[in-house]
């Protein structure tokens, strides 16, 4: 590898001081004079049909400028990924008829001061009838279950299918030709981001028409046209400024700030700041998925994995969000760096009533990685191998054959368990110490040549 | 009773970019008049360092000192379009539009110094902010020198615009067949734990990885990020769940309160080393290391309890009470089988 000059160096970071000595300038620092705040009234049920939404004493409470609620919303049903062609759209910015989970919102209060919005905020009554909610994500997928979405099933639809899926070899053969069937489920929890800074907008109309809109989200464009997109307003009267976030960790780019405090700024002519407390951010903002995966493997007594079986269930929540995205980065990730020769893999996204779950560090490969590698460890025990051997005699080399039909170009897997057994000083047999990404040592060159 | 202790491995691939590509990102570069770059951006910094990072691949690109080189993210009106910080893919995308952009401006940089030194642009360099003709070591003019130049007596910009873009990959409805990353980093965690056999608990006592990550831009950042990965991992694995009876949505938690988050008391040794081979497509050979730093030590934890205790846990988090509930089933399942012999 090329020596270079500053690129590889360990720099200081440019804000790192900036950070440390609290002088770094966070969302929640701006202000403008004569600024309003918001105060989310959110449903208090996890399903339910709205019969009515009184904001006659909210609105009435002095220090009260307005009362934001869906038909003041130009666009009101969004899906984000939409700019990647995800749909249908599934999310209202606020609910209109129905609500899905607990902690939706239903209606803004703009008032001049924090207090003041969430004392007025308590004054709102909303008439909810009360719906079985749809928790369990084995329970959504059968035919008795409440059909919670409106185009009539509880799954994301791929190309027709309720689930998107990876077919490659003949994995039923492999599982007859198997010495041993090791399976395993998996199961993770919904976890939420828990950045130090929560989610803040301000929104500030200016004198000619347009919106300055400070904002703590990870993408700001994907936030400007979403929000452009929601506004129906033209994506230049809006100038998104951020850039400089208190951890994300994918929990902040969902746009779920943006819109409802710039529809403030417009409909009072008055700047808006809008901040989410840590309940908020806890129980209303997007979580991890939780994630059930049923692992089933076919295994020679040699250790040779043969063929990988996969039924996958991502709870995606209420709302699409990133969830119909990341099941498909799970399932070209659920087979792991291993070359198997039969894969079979069924990944569904699947909706329950439950704050929606969206992008969180690494979602798809996160899930993947723990059902895998503790499925490798069962493995070993299976067949009384130990547990470095069975990775590095499977572990993927360089020319072999995906699942998903790529080959595999940059493998290194190898290597990596190499330098952690010298790094805690476990000796690897010779054999094993001297294999490489490169070598035709591995599993598959012996599974090539019996094809 | 007794506290146990065990080994276990994970070792996990990571991809880089958004899955299935289609995620472009772009910068644009401009010099002022007396030498100084600035680098414009619509990505976001979310504390992990892009911009530190992309300081030192625009510096390294121009041939300029660091300092000479500031990094303005975060204006949609006056920086092009980048799809967002998330997918491992800021120094990936982001590094690559940079270098585009960067090359465009040091050619015109050096477009002028070529005018002013009597020479090809072909024929110099720059290095450390001086731009010097190769083979004559005496022939030099600075980029102060050339930028000044540029803008008073040429009328020249010193400018470029840089785009990276994997274009998007279709997938195949039938058999999954797609191209989803744009290169791949691994990783391999060794976890040592110790579990309370009388109270459940587990208590992670070190966590020991080997990362490969092509090459690194600024390696205290990317140990930076192991560390920081190697927490939140941890603690997915044994704390943290907004649902404590999931899928129930009872109880639900509420606050930090009552969501367990690990604090230092909960750290455990934590160490790494890092190989680089260089990737084909990133900048400079960068791969990523952003989000794969929590994957590993999940698993390897999960598969150290076993090693204590000879129980699988797969039910996340590994909570006192679930250690417990699975020791006694383990020892009603020896008994059992103790008196059927």
């Amino acid at each position: 590898m090329k020596q270079l000059g500053i690129v590889g160096q360990s720099v200081h970071r440019s804000d790192g001081l900036g950070h440390v000595t609290g002088r770094t300038t966070f969302i929640d620092d701006i202000s403008y004079p004569h600024m309003l705040y918001i105060s989310m009234v959110r449903s208090p049920v996890a399903r339910g049909k709205i019969r009515s939404i009184d904001t006659s004493k909210a609105e009435a409470f002095p220090g009260v400028a307005t009362v934001i609620t869906a038909k003041d919303v130009p666009n009101n049903l969004y899906t984000i990924l939409c700019l990647i062609g995800i749909g249908p759209n599934d999310e209202p910015v606020l609910a209109e008829d129905e609500v899905m989970y607990e902690g939706e919102p239903i209606c803004a209060v703009v008032a001049e001061s924090e207090e003041i919005a969430r004392e007025a905020a308590s004054l709102v009554k909303l008439d909810i009838e009360e719906l079985e909610p749809v928790l369990d994500v084995e329970y959504a997928l059968r035919p008795e279950a409440p059909k919670i979405k409106k185009w009539g099933t509880n799954t994301f639809t791929y190309d027709g299918k309720d689930h998107c899926q990876i077919r490659f070899g003949d994995v039923e053969r492999g599982f007859a030709e198997a010495d041993e069937i090791v399976t395993g489920t998996y199961q993770l929890s919904p976890i939420e981001h828990a950045p130090i800074e929560t989610h803040v907008c301000v929104a500030k109309p200016e004198p000619d028409g347009r919106l300055t809109v400070h904002t703590n989200t990870q993408a700001l464009y994907f936030t400007l046209d979403n929000t452009a997109i929601i506004l129906k307003m033209p994506s230049n009267r809006i100038r998104m400024i951020g850039g400089t976030v208190g951890g994300g960790f994918g929990g902040k780019v969902d746009v779920l700030t943006e819109p409802i405090t710039c529809i403030a700024a417009l409909k009072t002519g008055r700047p808006v700041k809008w901040r989410w407390t840590r309940e908020e951010e806890t129980r209303c903002s997007s979580t991890r998925a939780a994630v059930k995966i049923e692992m089933t493997d076919g295994v020679m007594r040699d250790g040779r994995i043969v063929a990988r079986k996969v039924r996958s269930l991502q709870d995606a929540g209420a709302y699409h969000r990133h969830s119909p995205y990341g099941a498909m980065k799970h399932m070209v990730n659920v087979v792991g760096p291993y070359t198997i020769p039969n894969v079979w893999v069924d990944v569904y996204c699947v909706y329950t009533n439950r704050q929606p779950s969206s992008a969180m560090r690494g979602f798809g490969v996160t899930e993947a990685s723990f059902a895998v590698e503790v499925q490798m460890d069962r493995i070993a025990k299976a067949i009384g191998m130990d547990p470095w051997e069975i990775r590095l005699r499977n572990a993927y080399r360089n020319g072999d054959m995906r699942p998903f039909g790529k080959i595999t170009e940059d493998a290194t897997l190898i290597e990596t368990i190499q330098a952690a057994a010298k790094l805690v000083g476990h000796e690897l047999p010779p054999e094993l110490a001297q294999m490489h990404s490169n070598d035709e040592g591995g599993y598959a060159a012996a599974q090539r040549a019996t094809a | 009773m007794a506290k146990v202790r065990g080994r276990g491995i994970a070792s996990v691939s990571y991809p880089t970019g958004m899955n299935l590509g289609g995620d472009p990102t772009q910068a644009l570069v401009f010099c002022q008049p007396t030498g100084g770059f600035s680098v414009k951006l619509a990505s976001t910094d979310l504390g992990q360092g892009l911009k530190t990072v992309i300081q030192q691949i625009a510096a390294e690109t121009l041939g300029v000192p660091l300092e000479s080189v500031v990094v303005d993210t975060g204006d949609t009106d006056s920086a092009p379009h980048c799809m967002g910080t998330f997918a491992s893919r800021g120094t990936h995308r982001v590094g690559n539009a940079v270098i585009m952009a960067a090359q465009e401006a040091r050619r015109a940089l050096l477009e002028v110094a070529a005018e002013e030194l009597e020479a090809s642009p072909d024929d110099l360099d720059i290095s450390d902010g001086v731009i010097s003709v190769r083979g004559v070591p005496d022939r030099t003019l600075s980029v102060f020198d050339a930028a000044l130049a540029a803008h008073f007596k040429y009328g020249r910009t010193i400018s470029g615009r840089g785009i990276y873009l994997k274009p998007k990959s279709t997938v195949d409805p039938e058999t999954g067949a797609c191209d989803p990353d744009s290169t791949v980093a691994h990783a391999t965690t060794v976890a040592d734990v110790e579990v309370d056999t009388e109270t459940g608990e587990v208590t992670v006592l070190r966590l020991a990885s080997a990362y490969e990550v092509g090459r690194q831009i600024n390696p205290a950042m990317v140990e930076g990020q192991i560390a920081g990965g190697a927490v939140m991992g941890m603690a997915h694995a044994l704390m943290e769940t907004v649902y404590p009876e999931y899928p129930a949505l009872r109880p639900h938690a509420h606050n930090l309160s009552d969501y367990l988050l690990p604090t230092t008391m909960d750290l455990p040794e934590i160490s790494s080393v890092v190989l680089e081979y260089p990737s084909s497509n990133g900048p400079y050979g960068v791969k990523g290391v952003g989000e794969m730093t929590a994957n590993s030590p999940i698993p390897a934890i999960i598969n150290a309890i076993h090693d204590a205790i000879g129980v699988w846990i797969t039910e996340l988090p590994v909570t006192p009470e679930k250690v417990l509930r699975a020791l006694k089933e383990r020892d009603a399942a020896q008994s059992a089988a103790t008196a059927a012999d």
